[in-house]
């Protein structure tokens, strides 16, 4: 039974590694319901999964990757101009489309409260393998680019005469955050999936000193609030996502009782 | 055509439209090194399209954009929108940019602007005229050939904007850079300004300032700010406009 707990935790904290410095450049760039939209065709990728008969991790996985460069696209096209409203319908339209799919399939024993709120204690030792290989790239490549990724979240088109290459960079940060919305699923559900990204980044942006920190300390505040939501899952049978999602919210709260790096914020 | 070699930039014959509306019509520009050119001109007048053009931040859709092979650019742009929730601090800051950000030259770049003091402070808590200094402080670390100002002195109150329209001449100088920039006070700018092109979609006229500045009207109606577009257009002989403010003539630029 412990094990259970064990590969819980791991998950957990899997995913806080990788959500602390991708919801940073998220928060920063304010482009936190790019990922509600990549959060919400992920559903589109369960449905196709089933329809298809394959792995259905690899397929949530693959269409999140396909609708974010989708989503890159769009933004090359409509250069300048707000994709709010675009994304918006791009977004509740694929979770409806989702939600029909799932529901007039044969067979299919769906568990969609699974889906939409997470079932972290339903991981598996299997589970761990691909979220472990996400996590390993997306960290290598946080490592490798991260620099540019900052500059561009401060200006990019200043960073862009500077030489980074900056749609080089957006890409990629699209589909990183497409890749952990798909392997956030299981832990967090399709709903609370963008709450793993902002809160523990904008609790760390108001202490933190520098970008750096401010990535290290999400890390910290998602990992721990990973920990002590699954405490009150195991002790009190919450549900395990919405009480990490919501003992994120708590760490915000105490965070605004200390003063910050800057004056008066 | 870069016929004279010694062009840094140059740009000819430049057509920019967004959906119906014409940005820029049939720009052309040159900069040489060590020049300061000054694009004037009213609120939407393409003046920061131009600098995107010349940037390669933005394509036109007809006419020739050529650069010195290897030229290096340092920009400063408009404004700075960043984050509250993001944590820089000003020496933070200077470091994305991606050549030579070092820590001795960063100190440097911001001892030139005169602002080395506030290297550990965060972006957000600096007034708006040590904003400018400090993104001018950037734009010095690419060690640049071209300095590139979208209205560096925005935000900023009259005494600090001779000021900075000081240091930047000071910059050329020092730096043996060419500068281009927009600016809404062309009477700040004058005694630094090589070249003023008063743009309004299209090149309304160009040359000296002083050459400029000798013409009474000029000199009269300069003094009125809101006037400045007009009093461009007044001592501008190359072409007429007609009721709808449209020029008549084709008009040639050496």
């Amino acid at each position: 039974m412990i094990d259970v707990l064990v590969y819980a935790a791991i998950a957990g904290l899997l995913l806080a590694l990788i959500c602390g410095p991708l919801g940073a450049l998220v928060t920063w760039q304010g482009i936190a319901f790019f990922g509600d939209t990549l959060a919400h065709s992920a559903l589109l990728g369960l449905a196709i999964g089933f329809l298809l008969q394959v792995n259905l991790d690899l397929a949530v996985l693959i269409t999140s990757l396909a609708i974010a460069g989708v989503l890159f696209l769009l933004q090359l096209w409509r250069k300048g101009s707000s994709l709010d409203s675009l994304l918006g319908i791009l977004s509740h339209s694929s979770l409806a489309l989702g939600l029909v799919c799932l529901s007039q399939l044969e067979g299919a024993r769906v568990d969609l409260s699974a889906f939409l709120f997470g079932d972290l204690l339903a991981v598996m030792q299997e589970d761990l393998y691909l979220l472990l290989g996400v996590d390993a790239v997306i960290l290598l490549l946080l490592w490798r680019f991260w620099g540019g990724l900052v500059a561009i979240a401060a200006h990019a088109e200043l960073a862009a005469v500077e030489g980074h290459p900056v749609a080089m960079l957006r890409l990629m940060m699209m589909l990183m955050i497409a890749a952990t919305v798909a392997v956030a699923m299981k832990v967090v559900g399709v709903l609370l999936i963008t709450a793993m990204l902002i809160i523990p980044a904008s609790t760390a942006g108001r202490l933190a000193r520098s970008p750096e920190q401010s990535a290290l300390l999400a890390m910290l505040c998602g990992g721990a609030a990973v920990l002590m939501g699954l405490g009150s899952a195991w002790y009190w049978d919450t549900p395990a996502g919405p009480s990490i999602v919501l003992c994120a919210t708590l760490f915000y709260l105490l965070s605004q009782l200390r003063p910050g790096f800057r004056q008066g914020y | 055509m870069m016929s004279d070699n010694n062009l840094i930039l140059s740009l000819s014959g430049i057509h920019v439209r967004h959906g119906q509306q014409v940005l820029l019509n049939n720009i052309d520009l040159n900069i040489h090194p060590r020049e300061i050119v000054t694009i004037i001109g009213p609120n939407g007048a393409g003046k920061s399209t131009l600098l995107r053009v010349a940037l390669g931040l933005q394509n036109a859709d007809s006419g020739r954009v050529q650069r010195r092979p290897q030229l290096r650019i340092g920009y400063m742009p408009q404004k700075l929108d960043l984050n509250p929730l993001m944590p820089v601090s000003v020496a933070r800051f200077l470091q994305m940019a991606r050549r030579s950000s070092s820590g001795a030259n960063i100190t440097e770049a911001l001892a030139l602007t005169g602002v080395k003091h506030l290297a550990a402070q965060p972006m957000q808590d600096i007034s708006g005229g040590e904003t400018q200094r400090v993104l001018l402080s950037r734009a010095l670390l690419a060690n640049p050939q071209l300095l590139v100002l979208d209205e560096p002195a925005q935000g900023v109150d009259i005494t600090g904007q001779t000021e900075l329209y000081e240091l930047i001449g000071t910059l050329r100088d020092k730096l043996n850079c060419a500068v281009l920039m927009v600016s809404h006070d062309l009477h700040l700018v004058m005694e630094k300004t090589d070249t003023v092109i008063c743009l309004n979609k299209h090149v309304c006229c160009h040359g000296h300032p002083e050459q400029v500045s000798n013409d009474p009207a000029y000199l009269q109606l300069f003094g009125r700010r809101y006037a400045e577009a007009v009093a461009l257009y007044h001592h501008d002989h190359d072409h007429r406009h007609n009721m709808h403010g449209e020029v008549e003539c084709s008009h040639n630029h050496d």
